[in-house]
């Protein structure tokens, strides 16, 4: 009809009041942009976290206690049990490293730092984690023996307690106890929700001695000869670790393999991209409530133009168009913006995640930002097609 | 030939039960084409809601409206809706345009909703602002103009669709007696013309350029002056 018409009155109607258009859009944008960012910040958490469990290697198995229950048999993991997976009856495990973690508050000088994550364990555990050295060395088995005090630290640690000092040879207090430096680790970037770098790593024998105790183990990794040897190797620790806990139903410990990790942790990054887009989602739904909010101020202001608009002969249709497209256009000009607001921020790291932009999740916040004006609209459009004209015209 | 209004027994109630107001109550009126109409009345006699339901701005309650020969009774609003296009010019007391839009913009309106195409639509407009001397006041917006002149777009735009009947509700109610004679001399003109026009008033002075007078008084024809 005439459509063309029709929307030139629309843009007329918005340009008039462009204070406050511009708010409604900025309603519209900041929940698109927000929806696509949101879902990238969540997505690139996600691809984080199966880089760095990629990164651990697929021949590797992680041994874990079950959390005893008050009144179960459950037993401890020890040392001596990862010594025993590494034996005649399991020839497809390569090493078992023994594994202890504790919080620790690191000291250097007046400055201090919570380490998230102190780690006791033997040399191979830099070898299973992928962790290389960047200053200094790595810790021997030699040191283990001794149950020297040296400690080697992840990039965080070194930048929080040593800022532009060498930390390499230099003694720092973990809890109160002076520990060697002797190495620093490469960075390796946050793994979404925790920063990976923000850790350090002692010989067992040491942490157990000062921080731990000689309690259970917090884990046993285990190297199987190859990625093909896993399953194999799965079975042997699995028949030896049954023999030394004497189970014979349910097991006390928990063998996850670094595909069942991965599957794990990205369920946790998916939870927390629903999350971050629910959140979004409902911005952008308060956007839309911000349209028809706008749309009925616009709709009662006007009401006495409509009345003309009616006098002179505009069918329902027309004004109903008219309110539709304001509306509608509205909500494209904010969505449109709120794209480009989007792709821009996803372009920086947000938190320690470098987001990773979702076409999909692009297209749908801008398929829903004009929905929104359509559907928002259209209860004040159609309040506006509804009125009589002598109504209408009366209005003051 | 049939008359261009022709109104039977017209009936309009506000309100119901005890409340209800009878603002007309069984009203004939028979406008011949090319016929200048004024329609004068106490405030409150109808007059104003007559004019209205002339202009199909409004729905009797019961009785006939012809209009051009044409029953309104049955019309639904989309129907009305072009009735109030194609056959009727309608002047306001209070000017009615639209606001922060051009004179041009504004006497276009009509033909807008009508589908008539850009160029033609410009060139009746122009037309129809030259008919009421405003062809140097094209791009001015209602708030630039004068009341007189405000009034005057109000005018060219009830003629440009070249309707049945204008109707103008108290034409001068708003304007100085300087603008009142221009506005007057347009709506002369534009009888003389051949257009039918009915307005209501009520100063004699501006009854006089009618060719009839008809009285309104408690919602029916009181007397008719010629």
């Amino acid at each position: 009809m005439r459509i063309f018409e029709i929307a030139a009155f629309a843009v007329r109607g918005l340009t008039a009041n462009k204070m406050r258009s511009g708010l409604t859009t900025l309603g519209i944008l900041i929940g698109v942009a927000s929806v696509i960012l949101l879902i990238a910040v969540g997505n690139g958490a996600s691809s984080a976290v199966q880089q760095s469990i990629a990164g651990l290697g697929t021949n590797i198995l992680t041994i874990s206690p079950q959390r005893a229950q008050p009144g179960s048999t459950a037993k401890p993991l020890t040392t001596a049990d990862a010594a025993a997976l590494v034996s005649q009856d399991s020839p497809d495990v390569k090493y078992a490293s023994p594994v202890v973690s504790a919080q620790a508050t690191a000291g250097y000088g007046d400055t201090t730092h919570d380490i998230g994550q102190f780690i006791g364990s033997d040399p191979r555990y830099f070898d299973t984690t992928n962790s290389s050295v960047a200053q200094g060395n790595l810790f021997s088995d030699n040191d283990v023996q001794q149950a020297r005090k040296v400690v080697v630290i992840g990039a965080t640690v070194a930048t929080e307690l040593f800022p532009g000092t060498d930390p390499v040879g230099k003694s720092m207090l973990v809890n109160n106890i002076p520990f060697t430096v002797v190495g620093v680790l490469a960075a390796k970037g946050s793994s979404g929700l925790q920063d990976a770098d923000d850790m350090a790593v002692a010989p067992l024998s040491t942490t157990q001695n000062a921080l731990t105790g000689y309690g259970s183990l917090t884990q046993i990794v285990v190297q199987a000869q190859s990625a093909d040897a896993l399953p194999n190797a799965q079975a042997q620790v699995t028949t030896i670790l049954n023999g030394r806990h004497k189970i014979t139903d349910t097991a006390d410990y928990r063998i996850l393999s670094q595909d069942q990790l991965l599957t794990a942790r990205t369920a946790t990054t998916e939870t927390f991209t629903v999350l971050l887009a629910s959140v979004a989602a409902i911005s952008l739904l308060v956007g839309g409530i911000g349209i028809t909010n706008i749309m009925l101020v616009t709709v009662t202001e006007r009401i006495r133009e409509i009345g003309i608009r009616k006098a002179v002969g505009a069918p329902r249709s027309s004004i109903l168009g008219q309110f539709l497209i304001e509306a509608t256009l509205l909500s494209l000009f904010g969505g449109a913006l709120g794209v480009a607001a989007g792709m821009i921020g996803s372009q920086f790291t947000i938190a320690g995640i470098q987001p990773v932009l979702v076409p999909s999740s692009v297209l749908l916040a801008f398929a829903v930002s004009a929905l929104i004006g359509l559907f928002f609209g259209s209860y004040p459009a159609s309040r506006a097609a509804k009125l009589r004209p002598i109504e209408a015209l009366r209005h003051e | 030939m049939s008359p261009v209004i022709e109104v039977r027994d017209l009936r309009k109630t506000y309100g119901n039960g005890d409340t209800a107001v009878h603002a007309l109550r069984g009203l004939d009126l028979i406008v011949q084409k090319g016929e200048y109409i004024a329609i004068m009345g106490a405030s409150g006699s109808g007059k104003s809601t007559l004019l209205n339901i002339l202009g199909c701005l409004d729905i009797a309650t019961s009785g006939q409206y012809l209009l051009d020969g044409i029953d309104t009774g049955e019309f639904d609003e989309e129907q009305l809706s072009l009735l109030r296009n194609r056959k009727i010019g309608f002047v306001f007391q209070s000017f009615n345009l639209v606001p922060r839009t051009t004179a041009l913009a504004n006497v276009e309106l009509p033909l807008v909703y009508a589908g008539v195409r850009r160029a033609q639509r410009r060139e009746r407009a122009l037309a129809a602002l030259e008919l009421v001397g405003l062809q140097d006041r094209t791009h001015h917006r209602p708030n630039e103009l004068s009341g007189g002149q405000q009034q005057r777009v109000a005018i060219a735009r009830a003629l440009v669709t070249s309707p049945a009947i204008v109707l103008a509700d108290e034409p001068t109610g708003n304007l100085d007696t300087e603008s009142s004679r221009e506005v007057l001399g347009i709506l002369d003109r534009l009888n003389a013309s051949g257009r039918t026009v009915v307005l209501i008033t009520h100063e004699d002075e501006v009854a006089s350029h009618a060719m009839r007078t008809v009285r309104v008084v408690d919602g029916k024809v009181a007397g008719v002056l010629v």
